[in-house]
């Protein structure tokens, strides 16, 4: 059976158990790698919350590019991927990424993998809202250069 | 023929609008940005900063890229990522 790559862009939250769950279903695969992202305060602003935009279908299309690209360079079971959109708390889970794979190495490396990836190349827009106003975040340099090390490598 | 043209994030926000249908004799999406242009002046400033990127058919792609009927055209800021 061909393992499944699932893509969930969605406003309710998740529950990591049951995504788990899901990842472990299988006795082919000894390891199982779960990386859960939530909004975070700021340093320098009283941060109350922010609000996620994406563009319906190639934010889809795209993860679902990158889990390829990961199912190209490691032996991959399941992968979970689940981003949330709309308005969100501080401390809310934001991002799900979940693979498994028969050893260890290939299911961190493909977690790392995925998440850098789809912090610059899936189409997600965040609007940090403080108490006194609201902002579109600009992209990082150092997101790009976490990519760059991907690339470097192959 | 028809385009559809979609804007996200900060840019969505400047146009005032999320989307365009447009009836367009542009061959590729520079001649496209040039019309919407001439047809909102307004725009001209968010449409010309330099740093936004293009999507056809939901694919990034360069502004030489050439349209057909039916196409989705994207303009939006870069990714900060999720």
């Amino acid at each position: 059976m061909a393992a499944t790559t699932t893509i969930r862009i969605q406003e309710q939250d998740f529950s990591v158990a049951d995504n788990y769950e899901q990842l472990r279903r299988s006795a082919a695969y000894g390891a199982v790698v779960t990386f859960t992202g939530l909004v975070r305060e700021l340093v320098d602003a009283q941060l109350s919350g922010m609000f996620l935009e994406h563009y319906p279908g190639m934010t889809e299309k795209a993860l679902q590019g990158i889990s390829n690209e990961a199912r190209q360079r490691w032996q991959l079971g399941p992968i979970q991927i689940i981003h949330r959109i709309g308005h969100l708390q501080l401390n809310d889970q934001i991002v799900f990424v979940g693979v498994a794979a028969k050893h260890r190495a290939d299911a961190f490396a493909a977690s790392m993998f995925l998440m850098d990836f789809l912090k610059t190349r899936a189409p997600f827009w965040k609007k940090e809202v403080t108490k006194e106003a609201s902002y579109w975040v600009e992209a990082k340099e150092s997101d790009q250069h976490a990519v760059q090390r991907w690339n470097d490598q192959k | 023929m028809m385009i559809r043209v979609l804007f996200f994030a900060s840019l969505k926000e400047q146009l005032g609008t999320p989307n365009v249908e447009m009836e367009t004799t542009a061959n590729r999406v520079d001649e496209l940005l040039q019309q919407l242009i001439e047809q909102n002046p307004r725009w001209k400033p968010h449409l010309q900063q330099g740093t936004l990127l293009c999507a056809v058919n939901q694919q990034l792609c360069d502004t030489e890229h050439p349209l057909a009927v039916g196409d989705e055209v994207a303009f939006f800021p870069p990714v900060p990522g999720g």
